[in-house]
C-alpha cells in the first residue's frame, strides 16, 4: 500500500516566504528596533568599566542573596575570571542578548499563563503548541528566523525569544491555577474586582512557581543564545563556534567557562529573587 | 425582623441544569433527576428565614448541601433557581457590579481552613476588604487595629501568618470578616479545623462577641454539639434539603423524623434540657393570706405533704411541710411562723446536669423561679428520671444502629 506523501514541508516552507515577503517592511522595522535595543543595552554594559562591574554585580548578589557574603565573593571571582580570559567585551554581549530575550520572553509569557490559568479553552490550544515549542530541536527556529530577519543578533534573539518562552507561560499557568480554592474565595467574598484579585491575590500567591518560570526562561536564554551564534548572534557562543571551526579547544573551553560562569550566576540571582 | 428569607433555592450541578429543573418543579426525587439526566441536585427547594442578630447555624453531614447553600447567599456559589432576599433586596438579581458592593459593605465571610494571604501580614490580612475598598492606607490599618483588638491579637499585627497558631489564625479569619463592618457573617466550618480546647474556647468568645455586636451569623457545623452551643436556631440538612428548623429544644424533643431522631441520638440532653423543659406546673400554690387551714386543705385534697407559699404578687415566699402546719394550727401561729425558706430553687434556664446535683444533695422538690422571683414550675425526682429515660433509650436505638 502506498501511503501518499503529506506535503508538510513544503507547505511550512511557503508559509514562511509568504509572512516574510508580505510583511518584509513590518519585519525590517521590527529587526531594527530590536537590534538597536540589544545595542544599547550592550553599550551601557560596556560603558561601566569592568573592575567597577564586578564590586556592582557583587553587591547586587549581595543584596538579593540577603547578606550572603559567599554568593557575593563568587560573582565577582566569576566575573573576573572572565575578564582575565579577555573575554569581557563577549561576555557583555551575551549578557545583553540574554536579558533581551528573556525579558521579551517573560513579556509575552507571563501574561498568556495568566490568560491560560483563567480561559480553560485558551490553555488546551496553548498545550500543544507549548509541547511543539520545546520539543521541536532548537536548530529548527534558526531557519525561520533568518529568513525573517537576515543574519545576526536579532534573529538569534527572536529564536531564543521562541525557545524560552514554554516554562514561564507553563509554571505562570501552574502557579495561578495552583492558588488554593479558598483564598480565590477570600477575594471573591470580599468583592474584589477580577484585577484585584489577581494583583492582590493570585499573582503574590503563586510568585514562587511564576519565579521558577523566570528562572528556567533564563536558563533556557542563556542555552540558546550560544546556538543563535550560528545565525550570527554575536558574544560567547560565537567564540565556542571559532573555536569548533578552528579545532581550537583553548579558545572554545574559555569561552565555554565564561558561558557557565554566567549561567551559574544568572541561576543564583534569580533563584534568590524568589520569594522564601 | 427577618433578615435573609430564603425560598424555594435550588441548585443544579452540571451542564445542563435546565431540564433537571423542570424536573424538580415537577417534584421528583433527586435520584430520580439523577438517572434521567445525570445532573446532581446540590440544593432541592430549600427555604428558611433568618432573623435580624440571630445566629443560625446550618448543619449536617458533609454532602449534606449546607457548604453549597452558605455559599449560595452571597453567591460565590450561582444558585440554579429560587429568592435570596437580603434585607429588602433580592440578591439573585444583583448585577455583578452590585454584587460587589454586596460583599463589600454588607456580607463577609470566614472560612473553614482560615484562609489567610500567607505574604502579607495580619494587619495587611485583617484589612484586606478595606483595601478592596480603596481605603486609604491610615484608614484601614486604624479600621483592622480596632478589630484585631477585638478579637483578642493586640501586639501581633505585624507577624505573618505562619507564625499564628492555628487558633489565633482563625481569630484572624474573623477579625478581616468584622473589619468591614457587615451586617451579616457567614461563617463555614469556622471552628472545625481547631482541636476540641481551642473550639470550645473560640464558640465562647463568638457567643460573647455576639452579644456585643449582635451580627447576623449563618454559621455552618457539621457538629451537632456545636450547632446546639452556638445556634439561636438550627436547620439541620440532609441530601440537600432542610430536615427541620428549630431551636435546639425543639429539635431534641421534638424530632421532625427518624433522621433527626437518630442525628440526635447522641447527644447528651442533660446538657441542653433545662429546668424550663422538664418542670411541671406548680400545682398547688398556697397565698400567704389564705392561711394555714387552706392550706392543710389543699394538701388534704391533693395527697401531698408539702406546699408552696407565694404571696400577692405570686412571688415564691418558702415551702410549708403538713407536720408543720398541723402543728402551727395547733399553737395557734401563721404560715410566715413555720414556713422553710431554705430550700432548692433555682431559675429556668438551669441544665438539667445541674438540676441532678442539686437533686442529689436534697431530697425536697426544686423550686423554679423566673427573673421576677415568681414561681413558674416545679421538678421533681420524676422529672428529671423521665428527661433522662428518653435519652438512654435513644442511646440504644444508636448502639442497635451502629451493630446492624
Amino acid at each position: 500500500m502506498i501511503v501518499p506523501q503529506l506535503p508538510i514541508g513544503s507547505v511550512v516552507e511557503s508559509a514562511v516566504y509568504w509572512i516574510s515577503d508580505t510583511f518584509g517592511f513590518a519585519l525590517d522595522a521590527f529587526s531594527a528596533l530590536f537590534g538597536f535595543i540589544i545595542d544599547i543595552f550592550k553599550d551601557v554594559l560596556m560603558a561601566v568599566p569592568p573592575l567597577l562591574f564586578v564590586v556592582i554585580i557583587a553587591a547586587i548578589a549581595y543584596v538579593v542573596g540577603r547578606k550572603d557574603w559567599k554568593l557575593a565573593l563568587g560573582t565577582g571571582l566569576g566575573f573576573i575570571v572572565i575578564l582575565s580570559m579577555d573575554l569581557w567585551e563577549y561576555s557583555m554581549e551575551t549578557i545583553a542578548l540574554v536579558i533581551s530575550s528573556a525579558a521579551l520572553a517573560l513579556i509575552i509569557g507571563i501574561p498568556l499563563g495568566i490568560l491560560g490559568a483563567k480561559s480553560e479553552t485558551l490553555y488546551r490550544i496553548l498545550r500543544p503548541i507549548l509541547d511543539l515549542m520545546q520539543t521541536m530541536p532548537s536548530f529548527v527556529y534558526l531557519i525561520p528566523a533568518v529568513i525573517f530577519f537576515g543574519l545576526g543578533n536579532v534573529p538569534g534573539m527572536i529564536a531564543t525569544v521562541v525557545f524560552s518562552m514554554p516554562p514561564a507561560i507553563r509554571l505562570t499557568t501552574l502557579g495561578i491555577t495552583q492558588v488554593p480554592k479558598e483564598l480565590v474565595e477570600v477575594a471573591d467574598a470580599f468583592g474584589s474586582t477580577p484585577w484585584q484579585k489577581l494583583i492582590k491575590v493570585e499573582i503574590p500567591v503563586a510568585l514562587k512557581t511564576i519565579m521558577a518560570g523566570v528562572n528556567q526562561c533564563i536558563m533556557l536564554a542563556l542555552s540558546m543564545v550560544v546556538i543563535a551564534s550560528m545565525i550570527g548572534a554575536r558574544g560567547l557562543g560565537y567564540q565556542v563556534l571559532i573555536g569548533i571551526q578552528r579545532v581550537d579547544i583553548g579558545v572554545g573551553f574559555e569561552a565555554g567557562l565564561g558561558i557557565v560562569i554566567i549561567a551559574i550566576v544568572l541561576d543564583r540571582l534569580t533563584q534568590h529573587l524568589t520569594p522564601k | 425582623m427577618k433578615k435573609i428569607v430564603v425560598s424555594n433555592l435550588t441548585k443544579i450541578f452540571g451542564k445542563h441544569p435546565k431540564k433537571a429543573l423542570s424536573y424538580v418543579e415537577e417534584g421528583l426525587s433527586k435520584d430520580e433527576i439523577f438517572n434521567k439526566t445525570g445532573q446532581t441536585v446540590g440544593l432541592y427547594n430549600v427555604s428558611f428565614d433568618v432573623y435580624e442578630g440571630e445566629i443560625f447555624v446550618l448543619m449536617g453531614l458533609s454532602g449534606s448541601g449546607k457548604s453549597t447553600l452558605l455559599r449560595c447567599l452571597n453567591r460565590l456559589i450561582e444558585p440554579t433557581s429560587g429568592l435570596i432576599t437580603i434585607g429588602d433586596e433580592d440578591v439573585t438579581k444583583a448585577s455583578s457590579e452590585r454584587l460587589r458592593l454586596i460583599r463589600e459593605k454588607q456580607i463577609s465571610m470566614v472560612f473553614q481552613n482560615f484562609a489567610l494571604l500567607p505574604h502579607r501580614t495580619i494587619i495587611d490580612n485583617v484589612a484586606y476588604g478595606l483595601e478592596i475598598q480603596d481605603f486609604s492606607k491610615e484608614e484601614r490599618h486604624e479600621k483592622a487595629s480596632v478589630a484585631i483588638e477585638t478579637v483578642g491579637l493586640k501586639g501581633h499585627e505585624f507577624s505573618k501568618p505562619s507564625q499564628l497558631s492555628g487558633g489565633m489564625q482563625q481569630r484572624v479569619g474573623l477579625a478581616r470578616a468584622l473589619a468591614t463592618d457587615p451586617e451579616i457573617l457567614l461563617m463555614d466550618e469556622a471552628f472545625s479545623a481547631l482541636d476540641p480546647l481551642i473550639r470550645s474556647e473560640m464558640q465562647d468568645e463568638l457567643l460573647e462577641l455576639e452579644e456585643k455586636m449582635q451580627k447576623t451569623i449563618v454559621f455552618v457545623s457539621h457538629d451537632l454539639d456545636e450547632a446546639l452551643k452556638l445556634g439561636d436556631r438550627i436547620a439541620l440538612m440532609k441530601d440537600g434539603e432542610i430536615a427541620q428548623i428549630g431551636t435546639a429544644e425543639e429539635i431534641l424533643s421534638n424530632p421532625a423524623n427518624d433522621y433527626v431522631s437518630r442525628f440526635v441520638a447522641g447527644v447528651d440532653k442533660t446538657k441542653i434540657l433545662t429546668a424550663e423543659n422538664v418542670m411541671k406546673r406548680p400545682d398547688p400554690v398556697v397565698s400567704l393570706k389564705s392561711g394555714l387551714q387552706v392550706a392543710l386543705k389543699l394538701m388534704e385534697k391533693h395527697g401531698i405533704s408539702s406546699i408552696y407559699v407565694v404571696d400577692k404578687a405570686k412571688r415564691l415566699q418558702g415551702f410549708l411541710k403538713v407536720d408543720d402546719a398541723v402543728r402551727a394550727q395547733k399553737a395557734g401561729k401563721t404560715i410566715e411562723d413555720v414556713i422553710i425558706k431554705e430550700f432548692p430553687k433555682t431559675t429556668m434556664d438551669t441544665p438539667l446536669q445541674d438540676l441532678i446535683s442539686i437533686r442529689a444533695e436534697t431530697d425536697q422538690p426544686i423550686a423554679i423561679v423566673n427573673e421576677n422571683d415568681k414561681l413558674v414550675g416545679v421538678v421533681v425526682r420524676g422529672s428529671i428520671l423521665a428527661a433522662l429515660k428518653t435519652t438512654e433509650e435513644d442511646d440504644e436505638e444508636q448502639v442497635e444502629e451502629v451493630t446492624q
